[in-house]
């Protein structure tokens, strides 16, 4: 067998058995493809095939025969054209991988980051198909309202002005108040025939078709920005978050159908306990937007608040428990908090924690004012929570979290039983979006 | 309820992945006629290479193909299907069916065709069947 190619071949290599080259076989003995091998020009005749490739490989053959030339040693391993071919390409993609690897590896996140735009752009225009289709149905206008969605799709909020933080919490409260009103407001324009439930759903459609268009812009500026620059940290930053933006963005497209018919999500978990707590009990408005009963719960006087159901909506929980407070004049033996509690890989659906402090999320300015109104009373302040993940708590309600309900409830009774006596005046609040939620 | 039924994307794919892969297809169909000439001539090696080259190609090329298509019709908003439950808290009568538009929590309903009092919604929710992985740890 002839082994082609290494340094020391010659040595072992018999004497040529026939002088005259003319009379040479098309192939030597034992060695079934001539092509390449190291002593081709002594020990065999080129290769001639019939068909199209036969002169390509005639042309490497001689344009490399300085290659396997007696004088010089091989370059290219292997005894015949298909693995010396192989070698050549081999050693090709080794020197464009030197010299370009990182650009070739940008290519491949760009084109990754390109298919997850393409998603984002379909959802982002889904939103915005749901959201008209809804406006229309439900609001029954007398114009068209594309153009007014549209233009609410690039609504922006200033945050105020951080420099001197005191007094921001404040400024924060009223700009998010003008937001909400203004939002309100242009909802009722664009869809008259809708109640006051309604408005609230459609507010919500619209600002989760607000969040999808926001959350593609942001997607494609950085996208283009990296094509630009070529900036392989850009795209790759782009790439490695791509995942979770993913997660949030469909998120966020499975709740525009939730909003849109009305239907609770997974973050009415607090508000869904409230209800079952106060369900047949009479009920007071609080502001903004809350209710509550005051309800008997083993021997104290519990007073339960949710914001006003069934429409989408969050209320403020922070004026309503303040105001509770001031109205029993700090006689509160505890807050309980309820709420939607992220939960991390690994854990279940509809798990309930305990555990102390306000449970509420959002900018934080509700989460100030609990706190405010509790400790200039000293009042401890309990939390139940209810672990799902950011998919579950925009999409309609998962069983897992509904039947949950009774759970937090014998919790909520547990924490009472433990921290509080007979006759004491208690708070329970049922935190998130009331959406599909009565009381 | 309409509300299960799903939206397509249009399965588009890239004009330059399919040039790609058009390009692929053909270069593996001219390495398989190839092989059938250098059979034919006898050199049944090189026929071989050239049959393993033009068959791991194009079915490379009909992968990304696929892979591409099912990409592109994966790409959809799915509506889950949500359920509502009707109770008789007088007689537990319990009754479930799909959500319908303008059902919430607490809702009072039509009366129990049992006792004739009042049924409510006491839940509104959906099924997730999902196979979770599951650890160890």
């Amino acid at each position: 067998m002839c082994i082609a190619g290494f340094a020391g071949q010659r040595a072992r290599v018999p004497p040529d058995p026939i002088p005259n080259s003319e009379v040479k076989p098309r192939s030597v003995p034992n060695c079934s493809v001539v092509f390449g091998h190291v002593n081709l020009g002594k020990l065999a005749a080129y290769f001639t095939l019939k068909f199209v490739g036969e002169n390509w490989l005639s042309f490497i053959t001689e344009s490399y025969s300085f290659l396997w030339s007696d004088d010089k040693l091989s370059f290219v391993p292997g005894s015949d054209a298909i693995s010396q071919i192989i070698s050549i390409i081999f050693y090709g993609v080794f020197i464009v991988f030197i010299f370009y690897g990182q650009r070739i590896q940008m290519y491949v996140m760009i084109r990754e980051v390109e298919g997850s735009l393409y998603k984002l752009k379909y959802i982002k225009e889904e939103g915005r198909k749901i959201t008209i289709e809804t406006i229309k149905e439900i609001g029954k206008p007398q114009t068209d309202p594309s153009a007014r969605v549209d233009r609410y799709l690039e609504y922006f909020t200033i945050s105020p002005q951080s420099m001197d933080p005191a007094g921001i919490v404040y400024k924060l409260d009223h700009i998010l108040d003008v937001r909400d009103t203004r939002l309100k407001d242009e909802v009722k324009i664009m869809a008259p025939a809708g109640n006051e439930v309604q408005v609230n759903n459609l507010e919500n459609t619209l600002e989760a078709a607000m969040a999808l268009n926001f959350i593609y812009k942001i997607i494609r500026h950085f996208y283009i920005q990296g094509k630009k620059t070529l900036s392989l940290y850009i795209i790759m930053q782009l790439q490695m978050i791509l995942p979770l933006v993913m997660k949030e963005a469909e998120a966020y497209a499975s709740a525009l159908k939730a909003f849109a018919y009305g239907q609770p999500i997974g973050d009415g978990a607090g508000p869904l306990v409230a209800a079952k707590l106060m369900h047949g009990y009479e009920t007071r408005k609080l502001p903004k937007d809350c209710i509550v009963a005051t309800v008997p719960i083993e021997g104290r006087t519990a007073f339960i608040i949710k914001a006003e159901g069934p429409g989408g909506n969050v209320g403020k929980p922070g004026d309503a428990v303040k105001a509770v407070v001031q109205e029993n004049k700090g006689k509160i033996a505890s807050v309980i908090m309820i709420d939607a509690g992220l939960k991390l890989e690994g854990e279940t659906v509809g798990e309930v924690a305990e555990g102390v402090g306000a449970a509420i999320g959002g900018p934080g300015v509700d989460q100030f004012k609990i706190e405010d109104a509790v400790v200039k009373y000293h009042i401890p302040i309990n939390a139940v929570i209810v672990k799902e993940d950011i998919g579950d708590a925009v999409s309609p309600m998962r069983k897992e979290i509904a039947d949950s309900a009774d759970k937090v409830i014998d919790r909520v009774k547990n924490v009472i039983l433990e921290r509080t006596k007979e006759g004491d005046n208690i708070i329970i609040v049922g935190v998130g979006n009331t959406i599909g939620i009565g009381q | 309820m309409s509300e299960t039924s799903q939206s397509h994307a249009p399965a588009k794919i890239s004009t330059y992945l399919l040039m790609i892969v058009l390009i692929v297809l053909a270069l593996s169909v001219v390495a398989l006629i190839f092989s059938f000439s250098a059979f034919v001539e006898g050199n049944e090696i090189v026929a071989g290479y050239l049959l393993l080259i033009g068959f791991i190609s194009m079915g490379l090329a009909g992968y990304v193909l696929f892979q591409s298509r099912k990409r592109a019709a994966s790409m959809k908003i799915e509506a889950p299907k949500v359920m509502t439950t009707i109770e008789c808290k007088k007689c537990n009568f319990k009754s479930i069916r799909e959500f319908q538009r303008g059902d919430f929590v607490f809702k009072d309903l039509d009366p129990c065709k049992k006792c004739d009092d009042k049924m409510i919604i006491t839940g509104i929710y959906k099924e997730v069947k999902e196979k979770e992985k599951t650890y160890s740890f």
